[in-house]
């Protein structure tokens, strides 16, 4: 019934670490083409919730349904091809490695496929890795550039154009403005932006408001383990939501 | 003008420059003490004890790319070769001998690979535990004695003469080759190099990184055995002692290259100039007339330095202006 109308939801969710209850019956839902800022201090449950969505670990107990189906992901392969596709922390790229490389690192393109391994289609790869690029207005010089050598920003659009350019249906972001300057910050949210216009919807992870409040939709705030708050944005003020994000 | 720049600027960027130049400056130095090192002779020489260090260290770099290491190969070199003897001499036909020795060392390989990623202990520990079980399995089966060898085997194909060569060097230029193909031009080498690099992020990406450093232990290990069977049909004799060493001399020629330690950068290139380097070092001594005490002493500056002249040129090169 209601499961339709969401792309994402996840039921009555528990999580315990040797002891530590990390979340403790949380429900999550997300819409479609929905951005939904997922709020709380630091030990509050985000992280964990989000690697439960993306295959990392599984729930305790709780049910998760995606596109109105119940799911029991096993592992993070399998989420990714359902179109879930995550943005770590400070672990999206593989520094060392190129734009190009990084972009179909696991969905590289072959010109043979020799059975034990695909003989990369390289001319291929690098015209996409460029097309993606453009389609977050991000201009970088080559897709054969050192992901080390990006500003933090750029690799955040990188990420995000890669999670656009194949055809996700949810793109999570784990504290993507951490550690970027104001301007640097702005240009992940206009990356957001675009993965909405596109139809795309986004759980943007953060435990600052300000910078999750210019782009969201809808605000879920949890706090040790537990849900304490879920508003459409014109339903609530900053205020309010501050309120309940530092409220012991 | 700022083309040509630009083209320097990436040439000094390649990991593997500084081994070039050291490469390049050692064979100089050693040709300017004694003419002789360059001699067809002293060539042949060279060429035929390389693909001995030269493929145990190519299977190193694959397994040091994915972001893991492997010190029992010294002991997996003497084993499998020595299993291969015995079960020989136990009557098994050759080709059925070596196949199976060759099967026990990837055994190894994925004993290793196995213990590592299931119990999450580093592989310097299981590895380190590995090259003393290997070797002490060796001196338990021979009694410390090298067993007879068979004058039956066929050893041509292996190590066979072509004038100044040793079939052995094509086994290495084909095996350089193929790593090289499947590192830079396959999907599994983007693995590779994004398992090594970030695991978290090429596992979000759907990467299973696991068996990707599971079937790099067991390659690296099977090239070392199939490079203890290179040095055995060479000789003609299997002794319990060698490879005793290897495995510093494959992560020195690694590590010269300009592989990093902590995984994700390496190139098969860089470790092949990196086995040349130690082997045209050792081999230039002795033509000098060194006393052979020097080598280690030599081996050890050169890693050294290989990798400050590394960082140093790198650093260097990002700051040209172009
Ligand atoms: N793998 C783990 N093992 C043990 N405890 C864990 C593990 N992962 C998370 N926890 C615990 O679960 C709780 C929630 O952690 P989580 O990482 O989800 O918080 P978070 O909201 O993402 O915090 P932050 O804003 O700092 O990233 C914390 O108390 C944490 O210590
Ligand atoms: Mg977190």
């Amino acid at each position: 019934m209601a499961q339709n109308n969401y792309l994402v939801e996840m039921k009555d969710i528990y999580k315990w670490f040797s002891g530590v209850c990390a979340l403790n019956g949380v429900d999550f839902n997300v819409g479609y083409a929905e951005i939904v800022g997922l709020l709380g201090d630091n030990g509050a449950g985000k992280s964990t919730l989000i690697k439960i969505l993306s295959g990392y670990h599984p729930p305790d107990s709780g049910k998760i349904f995606f596109e109105g189906k119940e799911q029991h992901f096993s592992s993070p392969r399998e989420v990714r091809s359902l179109g879930i596709e995550t943005i770590y922390q400070e672990a999206a790229m593989v520094h060392k490695m190129s734009i190009m490389r990084n972009i179909f690192m696991g969905r590289e393109r072959g010109k043979v496929d020799m059975g034990f391994a695909k003989y990369l289609d390289i001319e291929q790869m690098e015209r996409e890795s460029m097309e993606a690029l453009e389609d977050v207005n991000l201009r970088l010089r080559s897709p054969h550039a050192i992901v080390d050598e990006l500003s933090g920003g750029q690799r955040q659009g990188v990420a995000i154009a890669r999670a656009m350019y194949f055809k996700s249906k949810l793109v999570i972001l784990d504290e993507p403005t951490n550690n970027l300057s104001v301007k640097e910050s702005e240009k992940v949210l206009n990356f957001i932006k675009e993965l909405k216009n596109q139809g795309i919807s986004s759980i943007f992870i953060s435990h600052n408001l300000y910078h999750v409040y210019p782009v969201v939709d809808r605000v879920v705030i949890l706090s040790h383990g537990e849900k304490v708050g879920d508003f459409q944005k014109e339903e609530t003020s900053l205020e309010e939501v501050t309120e309940l994000m530092v409220k012991p | 003008m700022s083309q040509t720049l630009n083209k320097l600027k990436r040439i000094f960027l390649l990991r593997e420059i500084s081994s070039f130049i050291m490469l390049f400056v050692v064979i100089m130095v050693f040709f300017a003490i004694s003419p002789l090192f360059l001699s067809r002779q002293n060539v042949g020489v060279v060429l035929e004890i390389i693909p001995e260090l030269g493929i145990v260290a190519i299977g190193i770099t694959m397994l040091m790319i994915s972001g893991e290491f492997d010190l029992s190969v010294g002991s997996v070199f003497a084993f499998t070769p020595i299993m291969m003897v015995l079960m020989i001499n136990w009557g098994m036909h050759p080709i059925l001998g070596i196949t199976t020795a060759l099967v026990m060392a990837l055994g190894i390989g994925a004993l290793n690979g196995f213990i590592t990623l299931t119990f999450g202990i580093p592989s310097f520990i299981t590895t380190l535990g590995g090259m003393m079980i290997w070797r002490g399995a060796v001196l338990l089966i021979t009694g410390g004695w090298p067993p007879f060898f068979p004058p039956e085997i066929n050893t041509h194909i292996i190590v066979g003469r072509i004038g100044i060569f040793r079939t052995s060097i094509f086994w290495y230029a084909a095996i350089t080759i193929i790593i090289w193909f499947i590192l830079e031009r396959t999907d599994f080498g983007n693995w590779v190099f994004a398992t090594g690099g970030n695991r978290v992020a090429a596992r979000a990406m759907g990467i299973e990184t696991n068996r990707v450093k599971l079937f790099n232990f067991m390659l690296c290990s099977m090239l070392a055995g199939f490079t203890g069977i290179i040095q055995a049909f060479r000789l003609r004799a299997t002794i319990p002692s060698m490879g005793g060493g290897l495995e510093m001399e494959a992560i020195a020629a690694t590590v010269i290259g300009g592989t990093a330690l902590m995984g994700g950068v390496g190139t098969v290139i860089g470790t092949l100039v990196g086995s040349f380097l130690i082997r045209v070092i050792d081999n230039g001594l002795v033509m000098a007339r060194a006393p052979s005490y020097w080598f280690r002493v030599f081996i050890g500056i050169a890693t050294i330095s290989a990798v400050i002249l590394n960082t140093y040129v790198r650093e260097r090169a990002k700051k040209m202006r172009c």
